[in-house]
């Protein structure tokens, strides 16, 4: 412990070494256009990442906006029946290939994950370009399919609707979701080598942070499921394209037989949205309670039992298709089981509060909120895993209700929650707090407004995807709308004062959290090869104080790093 | 709109038994719930920095046995949810013999519903109260899902098989009756009205239905006229089993498999006659598939069970 003392930024001070360790930022090392352009450093990928996410961002929120306001009435005042199933269908692509799936993988993780291993780069830099690559010209295909006249198959594609009826431009959205698919599993492969092979001396498995291990769990998921949506969606481009008989009973073949391909995928996908999160949520819960993640052997072990028994429930979204109720019976059973892990989860975060010195920054805010909303959409996933109830509330507001308190309650928060915790990191600025904590908790409560009405809603009977309804569902549509409106300036505004930060944030010190991570032993922003000298590990993460003692009483404790540089 | 309602109405056998566990479940995770807010804001605002509490180790009891504690107790709470859901589902999946069977066919964009006598409806659906009824439903096209929210059922409707739903309708009223799976352009308007009557009223309203001609008879005519006679009569060039009475029997089939007659193995046997070739006959009946329409298999297997036991 003799070294607790060196690097160590004294709070609050400036930094003026910025940029100093190892050279210049990773910002200012090279300019021009081909320097971002056909970089393979991975901090500027991250940045790419992040940039054309954003715009899918807005693309896809600009079709919720739509959904929110023509759901203001029970009748069908802005769009035509088309229109509003189009609309839907882009919001559903959108959001989930190219926003959440991708989302703190691509931009958090590409950033991070060498950072927090003490490695330079990505095992494979020039794939990491080539995936980003893959992801803007699916991108540009699903938009240009959306400029051509749009899908109206939703986001699920099923079949006899997408390969049969449907006259829209399913082929060109379902390539595009296929080269999605091929640009997150360049990511799956490239973090599953890295962490195998570009582990700093020292940093052994259990000595990694929480969200190397999501990660890593997420990338595993991504290589394993993935290739099955791939072939799925190429079988629906064959029966469309050249009458192959596969789902469409007309011809001989079994529209559940896609369903089951289809959910093999999308509900290890779910996965795929979460896992990150739940590593962001670790790191800023454990940063800011200045205590050892509560339990951090069970916490791997949970990441792990998630990914693996992910793969085996997917027969839980089909109760109601005619599946054999043995078969029901069997994926109720595996559903229940599954949430054990997420329960364990949300227990450990809560203790990690448990004798810490708790501070309410922003991020922290982030992920109270994250562990709240979280466990409501989990908790409603009990209903859902139970099958006389999900009979009544599947395909209805119910279930909207439900993914939403997860991936946007849960994914989107942590997203927002680590933005502004790595923010000083990738930026060098400081945001402005109080503007922030405002943001989180304008957040929290407009999501809240927004989606707790589809519960009710939902098991009142409210089906999905209806332009029209009956009036007696329109005062929790209203309610659910004027939400809306709350939680789109909560995802705004940190748009404005994050950008507004660039210019005149405040310098970041190092380490402006006091953090044990290795990603903050380098300066902020670090320089393009991350450390100025191989860091060497020789404790596990979150040593915010010794193994058995815990922070001070009366102040918060010197915490040691995870590592020292040689 | 007539007050603010919070609980959907409660219209049959399987919304009270559904209801039942909803009600547990909104108690047992609302506790959950309760429990983990309470800890989150009384460790938040305890442990805030700058409080006097006290830090320094945790205590023994909360190190790795509450950790297994926790672990055992949720799988615990998971699977006694988990067996209590199932045995309700394996109570509410029971079929009774005396159902009233009514066929519903559904297309883009309208549910078509015919009655045992013939009666026939569009976007509606009469049923007496406290009859078990059980409808047998195929689409014409695309996937849909018979949803009543009152009746806590749904189903999904898929083209080339039938699937069916059980439920007793318990009180009177008119409920509505929703398209559930997403099927094209006009999805959100392929509703109707279920009205569940009394018996006597149901009765009056069925006999002043225009008398279609019931399923069983088109079903003779068309068994004729497509053929199936010259075959199956029993005295035609080509050697085929007799149909009369093998309703609800096993019929033992070429590769040993045994199946039961029932609506599923009459379909396939007349769409896809090689899946299924019963013991001792040659593969000689040609597939159907293309040829008769979904309103056509509904009459001939009508036609097909209303066949007295003994000889065609
Ligand atoms: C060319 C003669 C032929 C025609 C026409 C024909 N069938 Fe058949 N059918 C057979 C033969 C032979 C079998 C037994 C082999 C098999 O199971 O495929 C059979 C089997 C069946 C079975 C299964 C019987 C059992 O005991 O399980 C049913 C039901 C059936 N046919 C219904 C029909 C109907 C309805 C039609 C008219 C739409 C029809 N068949 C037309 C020759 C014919
Ligand atoms: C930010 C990330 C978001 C993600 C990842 C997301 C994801 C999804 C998905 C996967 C669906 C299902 C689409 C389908 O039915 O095919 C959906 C539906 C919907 N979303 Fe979102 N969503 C997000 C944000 C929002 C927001 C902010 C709103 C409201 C302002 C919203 C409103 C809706 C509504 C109303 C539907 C239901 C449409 C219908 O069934 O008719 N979503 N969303
Ligand atoms: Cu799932
Ligand atoms: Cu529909």
């Amino acid at each position: 412990m003799s070294d607790i003392a060196a690097g160590q930024p004294v709070p609050g001070e400036a930094h003026p070494r910025q940029g100093l360790r190892g050279g210049p930022s990773y910002l200012t090392a090279e300019h021009g256009l081909a320097a971002w352009f056909l970089t393979t450093d991975h901090k500027r990928i991250a940045l790419l990442y992040a940039a054309a996410l954003t715009v899918f961002f807005f693309i896809g929120g600009a079709g919720a906006v739509a959904i929110r306001m023509e759901l203001f009435t029970p009748a069908a005042d802005l769009l035509s029946a088309d229109g509003y199933n189009r609309m839907f269908t882009l919001h559903g692509t959108v959001m989930v290939w190219f926003f959440l799936v991708p989302s703190i993988p691509n931009t958090f993780g590409n950033f991070l994950l060498p950072l927090m291993i003490g490695a330079k780069d990505l095992a494979f830099p020039r794939l990491n370009l080539f995936s980003w690559y893959l992801f803007v010209g699916a991108g540009a295909l699903l938009v240009g399919a959306l400029v051509a006249g749009g899908v109206d198959t939703g986001w699920t594609f099923y079949t006899p609707f997408s390969t049969g009826y449907s006259q829209s431009y399913v082929m060109a959205a379902a390539l595009a979701v296929v080269l999605a698919g091929f640009s997150s599993i360049a990511t799956g492969v490239n973090f599953i080598a890295t962490v195998h092979l570009l582990r700093t001396p020292g940093m052994t498995w259990f000595r990694l942070p929480l969200l190397v291990w999501a990660l890593y769990g997420t990338s595993l998921v991504i290589v394993l499921a993935t290739p099955v949506l791939t072939l799925v969606l190429l079988l629906i481009v064959a029966e469309r394209a050249f009458g192959l008989p596969i789902f469409d009973p007309a011809l001989g073949g079994d529209p559940l037989l896609f369903q089951h391909l289809f959910w093999f995928y999308s509900h290890p996908a779910v996965y795929i949205m979460i896992l990150p999160s739940f590593g962001v949520i670790s790191e800023l819960v454990t940063c800011f309670s200045r205590r050892q993640v509560f339990g951090y052997t069970f916490m791997v072990y949970a990441i792990l039992w998630i990914a693996v028994v992910g793969f085996l429930v997917w027969g839980h979204h089909m109760f109601v298709s005619g599946q054999s109720l043995f078969a029901s019976l069997v994926f109720s059973f595996l559903s229940f089981v599954i949430a054990v892990p997420s329960a364990i989860k949300v227990f450990n975060w809560t203790f990690t509060l448990y004798r810490g010195q708790i501070t309410f920054e922003a991020p922290m805010l982030y992920a109270l909120g994250f562990i709240g909303l979280f466990t409501l959409g989990g908790l409603t996933g009990l209903f859902l895993a139970s099958v006389p109830i999900d009979v009544h509330v599947t395909d209805t507001y119910f279930v909207v209700a439900h993914f939403h308190f997860i991936m946007v309650g849960g994914a989107v928060s942590a997203f927002y929650g680590g933005l502004h915790f790595w923010w000083p990191k990738v930026t060098g600025r400081l945001y402005p707090e109080a503007w922030a904590r405002f943001a989180a908790v304008l957040m929290f409560f407009g999501f809240s407004f927004t989606f707790f009405p589809q519960f009710v809603m939902g098991f009142l009977g409210m089906p999905r995807r209806y332009q029209v309804y009956p009036p007696e569902f329109q005062i929790w549509h209203v309610l659910s709308s004027s939400g809306a409106v709350l939680l789109a300036a909560a995802y705004l505004l940190p748009m404005g004062y994050l950008a507004w930060s660039l210019i005149w944030g405040e310098r970041a010190g190092e380490d402006p959290w006091q953090a044990t991570g290795l990603e903050w032993r380098t300066s902020s922003p670090p320089p393009r090869d991350n450390f100025r000298a191989v860091p060497v590990v020789d404790t596990g993460p979150y040593f915010y104080h010794p193994d058995k003692e815990g922070p001070r009483h009366d102040r918060r404790e010197a915490h040691q790093n995870q590592g020292h540089e040689t | 709109m007539s007050g603010l309602r919070l609980w959907p109405v409660v219209a049959s056998d399987v919304a009270t038994r559904v209801d039942a566990i909803v009600v547990v479940l909104l108690l047992i995770t609302g506790a959950v719930l309760a429990l983990v807010l309470a800890l989150l804001l009384t460790f938040a605002i305890r442990y805030r920095r700058g409080s006097s509490a006290r830090r320094g180790a945790l205590p023994e009891l909360v190190q790795k046995e509450v950790e297994i504690g926790w672990t055992a107790a949720t799988l615990f709470l998971a699977v006694f949810i988990f067996a209590w859901a199932g045995a309700t589902e394996l109570g509410l999946a029971k079929p009774s013999g005396d159902a009233l069977e009514i066929h519903v066919a559904a297309k883009q964009w309208m549910w078509k519903t015919q009655h045992p006598n013939g009666a026939r409806e569009i976007d509606a659906l009469h049923v007496p109260r406290g009859q078990p009824v059980r409808l047998l439903m195929t689409s014409q096209d695309v996937i849909h899902s018979f949803f009543v929210p009152a009746f806590r059922i749904k189903q999904d409707v898929l083209p080339g098989r039938l699937t069916e739903l059980l439920f007793t309708p318990t009180l009177t009223g008119e409920y509505p009756l929703f398209c559930a799976e997403y099927c094209g352009t006009l999805h959100a308007r392929m509703g109707g009205t279920i009205t569940v009557m009394e018996p006597e009223d149901y009765a009056r309203w069925l006999s002043a239905q225009p008398e279609g001609d019931d399923l069983g008879h088109e079903g003779r005519a068309l068994f004729v006229s497509l053929g199936c006679s010259g075959c199956h009569a029993g005295n035609g060039p080509v050697r085929a089993p007799g149909l009369a009475g093998i309703w609800g029997r096993d019929v033992p089939l070429e590769d040993g498999r045994i199946r039961r007659v029932d609506e599923a193995y009459l379909r396939d046997s007349i769409l896809q006659p090689r899946r299924d070739v019963v013991a001792g006959y040659e593969p000689r009946m040609p597939s159907f598939a293309g040829l008769v329409g979904e309103d056509e298999l509904i009459r001939l297997v009508a036609y097909i069970r209303s066949l007295p036991g003994g000889q065609p």
